[in-house]
């Protein structure tokens, strides 16, 4: 019998950064599909301009820093999907272009590539883009047959909207965000493969849900089962809570760290679409809640087994 | 006239107040919105720095040691008042849009720092041409932020209407962020580029190593007894 020496650790597991990404992105794909259906090839176009504006960035950046080729990790295909779902499909195309670029060179490579970003790339691309140009990001696509405007804003101006058109996507909405069933398809996949575990998104969904029947009844509006679904079902909070807020490298890796890292978001969320000027809010509660892992990380941080607190010890 | 060039090329290129001792961030950041904005500003900290540099060099037998931070802030404060009611009877857009910012100037690190490290330990027409170099260097700074947040955030230089119809004016860039994009960029660049600055030392020659007794560059940084951080 052969017996091999050598240190720990023993058993490896198969994933690689790579092997993750690409279960993210085809998390994802059903979302795409959606956004494509509803929005023609004009989505399609924004897809495919968001992924390459990101994969460029990246081997440019690379390229120019004298740095090892990063694109093979398949991290900037994600962040341009991600990018391309919080887009509408009738952005001009230098919007997607720009876009990835922010999301790569700025928030990402700048701090020294993955893992190294303290803010979702893409969410902060969308911040940006939201930020600088407010009027084209919130012109959103008028589809026969489908009423125009977004079904926040629809809300907003007293009128309801139906359930099943909130699950299959049958709304304007930007590229990934329409379809609830395709979200939680992605969901389930991610947490079916443990990419994800699914504490980050049911804590956010569950708070944002507490939050609003809070801040719904305090700022007025009338708090019934179609506001609620409405407000969980549309917009990007699914959308966000799946994809954005769970994302390895700026959500806290401890437990109790997740728990209200999720609750923060949940309570920024209900607070923004209820009090801000704009109905939604996701992308801004998810990057707020970014800028605190580094502090809920220090706070949460486990105590090893057998140390006795101070006081204790004392 | 050596020490006037000196000093002048001291404050606008090797130790540029705002790219490379990265002073006085609160103005930069905050008022160069337009090209105009940071003329403006640089402008009038140009003013009181020399000014007060030319007092403060003139006085700095007479001054006592203790007491010589207040009397630092009573010369640059009748400085800025002038500046202040200048620009109001003149030149009030440009006094209406800087706003809380004039005021500000006297507690810009800059001059607090230049009459600390440079005009209390040096004659009267060095520190006048150092005052003028250091705010020529922070004017100069300024404008070059202001004109590229400008350009890019609201597609027009100093006013005037240069981008084509097409673009579209990235609004963020005339905000807070867009403030730390550019400096951020420009410093960045300085850096790469190799601008002849106090940061970027030539090769061979040895860095300071904090040793600042034995330096005859004037840091800003330079604390009393000679040995700084």
């Amino acid at each position: 019998m052969k017996l091999n020496m050598s240190i720990s650790p023993h058993v490896r597991s198969h994933d690689s950064t790579r092997s993750v990404m690409l279960d993210v992105a085809i998390a994802l794909i059903p979302s795409i599909i959606i956004g494509i259906y509803y929005g023609g090839w004009r989505a399609a176009l924004v897809v495919a301009l968001s992924v390459g504006s990101c994969v460029l960035c990246e081997f440019l950046y690379d390229k120019l820093m004298h740095k090892p080729n990063t694109i093979g990790d398949c991290s900037a295909v994600v962040t341009g999907l991600i990018l391309a779902c919080n887009l509408y499909s009738t952005a001009p195309i230098w919007l997607p272009i720009l876009g990835g670029a922010f999301a790569i060179i700025v928030v990402k490579m700048l701090y020294g590539g993955l893992g190294q970003n303290f803010m979702n790339p893409a969410c902060a691309a969308r911040c940006f883009l939201l930020i600088s140009f407010p009027s084209i990001m919130t012109s959103y696509p008028t589809l026969d047959g489908v009423s125009s405007a977004t079904p926040l804003t629809a809300l907003a101006s007293g009128e309801t909207v139906s359930l099943s058109s909130l699950l299959l996507g049958n709304h304007i909405g930007t590229i990934g965000e329409t379809s609830a069933i395709a979200i939680l398809i992605g969901f389930l996949y991610l947490v079916f493969k443990k990419v994800i575990s699914p504490r980050i998104t049911l804590c956010t969904v569950g708070s944002a849900a507490l939050f609003l029947v809070v801040f719904g009844n305090m700022a007025g509006e009338t708090v019934n089962l179609s506001f609620m679904m409405t407000q969980l079902l549309a917009g990007g909070l699914l959308f966000g809570a799946v994809f954005m807020a769970t994302d390895y490298v700026t959500a806290p890796v401890t437990k109790w760290g997740q728990v209200i890292y999720a609750c923060v978001i949940g309570l920024l969320v209900a607070f923004i679409r209820c009090y801000g000027g704009s109905t939604e809010g996701m992308s801004y509660a998810i990057i707020i809640a970014n800028l605190l892992t580094p502090l809920l990380e220090k706070a949460t941080k486990p105590k090893p087994f057998g140390i006795r607190k101070e006081r204790e010890a004392k | 006239m050596k020490t006037a060039l000196e000093r002048l090329y001291n404050g606008i290129i090797k130790e540029n107040p705002t790219l490379v001792l990265m002073l006085g961030m609160c103005p930069t950041l905050a008022v160069t919105t337009s090209a105009i904005n940071g003329l403006g500003m640089g402008l009038s900290t140009c003013f009181v720095l020399m000014l007060s540099n030319l007092i403060i060099s003139l006085l700095r037998k007479f001054i006592p040691d203790s007491v010589r931070m207040p009397a630092y802030i009573v010369v640059i404060a009748s400085f800025v008042t002038i500046v202040e009611l200048l620009m109001q009877a003149y030149v009030r857009s440009l006094y209406s849009s800087l706003g809380l910012y004039i005021p500000l100037i006297v507690v810009n690190c800059i001059i607090m720092g230049r009459a600390e490290s440079y005009a209390s330990k040096n004659p009267p027409v060095a520190s006048f041409f150092d005052g003028l170099g250091m705010g020529l260097g922070f004017t100069l700074a300024l404008t070059i932020i202001g004109a590229i947040r400008e350009l890019l955030g609201a597609g027009t230089l100093f006013g005037f209407d240069i981008m084509p119809d097409s673009f579209e004016p990235i609004s963020i860039m005339i905000m807070a962020p867009g403030a730390f994009f550019v400096l951020a960029v420009l410093t960045a660049l300085q850096n790469k580029l190799g601008a002849p600055s106090a940061t970027n030392k030539e090769k061979g020659e040895e860095s300071c190593a904090g040793n600042c007794s034995g330096c005859s560059a004037s840091c800003s940084f330079r604390t009393e007894g000679g040995d700084g951080k």
